[in-house]
């Protein structure tokens, strides 16, 4: 990766992907989700997202508390927190429509009690102000509450980072391991704990940040060594292989005993360490093979992810809300396979014109208020999610 | 990949099944069984019985005043008679409303006390996935049950949740369906893979699990069949029990 000076177009790069890999995940029974990370190693888009989130939030601001001082850059990051939870909430709103629409249409002897379900879901006192208070999440509404939770903790982690970048990723490895050990988590409603632990998937975050900051420069030789590629790509080939076993059970009897006692469960709500280590591997080979003067990143074919990437919160909501709508159109009028097909197509297309839109309209306000046109990474700081 | 395959599978079995007049065997590549059941074996051997127990949610009945007969575990009782003539299969369904897993694996010892069964057939997961149980304290729960059924002399079956193409963008049960799979896993327990089963069914159209009605009509279709898989299952499980008498039986 290049030093922390100029812009990166790989991270908006790899975000745009993540997003469009969660849209498809997030429509259930989609035949193109089968062509997602996570059906072929241990980590899923969620890692690659949260790892550039923090990448881009230490670049960003970071640069900010250089220039404006810390009072000002924690500002500006709480104020991007509210943003993620207005439209975190605003998604909600979206999705109690949909409950209330689907349980008037459900009615089935056979799903009683999925029924009985969504009657407890649309209560709508106590489940809004749950939600507000981020303990309801629906399904698939995890990660913005792990981001803002993120995001709310950033200023002192930023501040450290700075002065001691050692320390503070030193800090966030205890944090991860104690929580993990001690089984720390935040409480959800109406039982239970957050899906995404703040408390362990912080050590991503806070990893990609220490990166933004110059830890990349340092880790540099590390990556570029052949044993470490040649060990990143064993372990992808491994995880691999483990995974196929879960989509062919016959064969799972070929690991030993003893080896899946030590490996399962392998667990994301606290971001197993196998997990994590998958993540490390799929970078370094990676960035082995994308370098950051790589043509391809100028080329028009990769300019439409590139874009989303570059818009991430609005495009990650759309994103949500476009699978509710291709779940919605592939329940109610036809499941099959070219539908499917079509509607992760169009789903993409759509989230590429609107990313295109906020473009062009962040370009004529920037002229238009004659002010001088903000510097491209702002459009950054606008990452996270 | 999986799904290609399956897909493939599926329709030539679609197009044999056609012939054999069953629609539940579209999806009968799905139920197979990767442990022995060495404590059935051992209860037939011994005393020519089977006790088998269900224990699950509102998704192991069916409502009405035939709901009983109609529901899987019943439909399970007949089609094992069937294939085990010669043993005396009893079906005992203690399915409840409302449960989550823990609430099911604190009736364990009791049951066990009770109907002292050869097998448990546990159907669980969707209740915890609902109500966001978590499904690191849901697998947890299931480790220790299994512990306990096993050592109190009875094999287990899980059974999965079900498809539900309607509800399945607002309850995320696939942590809970995972859960499962590791602890059958780790146990050397079966699993019926309801859910996958269903889905396929309704991907290829061999049932309508989407339209709203108030007829029992494809619900007793469906339990049926997985009366008669289930069946199936414990046939071909019992056959690896024959396969290695002497296979250590897993705590």
């Amino acid at each position: 990766m290049s030093a922390p000076a100029g812009r990166d177009l790989r991270l908006d790069l790899f975000r745009g992907l993540a997003l469009w890999l969660i849209f498809l995940d997030h429509i259930p029974a989609n035949i193109v989700n089968w062509l997602t990370i996570r059906n072929y190693g241990f980590s899923d888009a969620a890692e690659i997202f949260v790892f550039i989130s923090g990448y881009t939030a230490a670049f960003v601001y970071g640069r900010t508390m250089e220039q404006r001082g810390v009072v000002v850059a924690s500002a500006r990051i709480l104020k991007r927190a509210w943003t993620v939870y207005i439209a975190h909430i605003f998604i909600f709103v979206i999705f109690m429509a949909e409950i209330a629409y689907l349980t008037r249409s459900i009615d089935n002897p056979l799903y009683n009690e999925e029924m009985g379900a969504l009657d407890f879901m649309k209560e709508p006192g106590d489940t809004l102000i749950q939600a507000l208070l981020l303990k309801f999440k629906p399904t698939f509404m995890d990660v913005l509450p792990l981001y803002i939770v993120l995001l709310i903790g950033f200023p002192p982690v930023l501040w450290l980072l700075r002065k001691a970048p050692t320390l503070a990723l030193l800090a966030s490895v205890a944090l991860y391991t104690v929580s993990w050990n001690l089984g720390w988590n935040l409480p959800s409603y109406p039982t239970g704990v957050w899906y995404f632990n703040p408390l362990t998937w912080q050590l991503i975050f806070v990893f990609g940040a220490w990166c933004g900051l110059g830890g990349v420069t340092r880790l540099g030789p590390f990556v570029r060594s052949r044993w470490v590629l040649g060990l990143a790509a064993a372990y992808l080939l491994f995880s691999f292989l483990i995974v196929m076993t879960w989509y062919f059970p016959r064969l799972a009897v070929h690991i030993p005993k003893w080896f899946q006692d030590w490996m399962y469960p392998i667990d994301k709500t606290n971001m197993d360490v196998l997990r994590f280590a998958h993540f490390i591997a799929l970078a370094i080979v990676t960035v082995r093979f994308i370098p950051v003067d790589w043509p391809g990143l100028k080329s028009a074919w990769l300019k439409p992810m590139i874009l989303c990437g570059q818009h991430s919160l609005e495009i990650f909501c759309l994103g949500i809300f476009l699978s509710f709508l291709g779940h919605f159109v592939t329940s109610e009028f036809s499941r099959s396979m070219g539908m499917q097909v079509l509607i992760s197509v169009l789903g993409i297309l759509v989230m590429i014109g609107v990313a295109w839109l906020i473009t062009w309209y962040k370009d004529i306000e920037g002229k238009g208020s004659g002010k001088q046109p903000k510097p491209s990474d702002a459009d950054l700081a606008g990452g996270g999610a | 990949m999986r799904r290609i395959a399956g897909l493939t599978l599926g329709i030539l079995a679609y197009a044999v099944a056609a012939h054999a007049g069953s629609l539940c065997d579209v999806a009968a590549h799905l139920v197979h069984a990767d442990a022995a059941l060495p404590r059935v074996a051992d209860s037939i051997a011994k005393s020519k019985a089977l006790k088998i127990v269900v224990i699950g949610t509102t998704s192991s009945t069916l409502p009405g005043a035939n709901g009983e007969a109609l529901a899987y575990p019943a439909r399970l009782e007949i089609a094992l008679r069937k294939k085990l003539p010669e043993v005396n299969v009893k079906v005992i369904s203690l399915a409840k409303p409302r449960q989550t897993a823990a609430d099911m694996a604190e009736g364990v010892a009791k049951i066990l006390r009770d109907e002292k069964p050869a097998l448990v057939i546990w159907q669980t997961g969707t209740y915890d996935a609902m109500h966001g149980i978590g499904a690191e304290n849901f697998q947890t729960t299931l480790e220790g049950a299994v512990d306990k059924l096993q050592a109190g002399g009875a094999d287990v079956i899980f059974m999965n949740m079900q498809y539900s193409p309607r509800t399945e963008a607002v309850i995320s049960t696939t942590p809970y369906a995972d859960a499962i799979r590791w602890v059958a896993l780790e146990h050397a327990v079966n699993v019926f893979d309801r859910q996958a089963i269903m889905r396929h069914w309704g991907e290829l159209g061999t049932f309508d699990l989407v339209t709203a009605t108030k007829s029992l009509d494809t619900a007793t279709k469906v339990h049926d069949c997985f009366g008669s898989m289930l069946a199936g299952l414990i046939v071909e499980a019992l056959a690896r029990d024959a396969d290695a008498p002497k296979e250590p039986t897993k705590q």
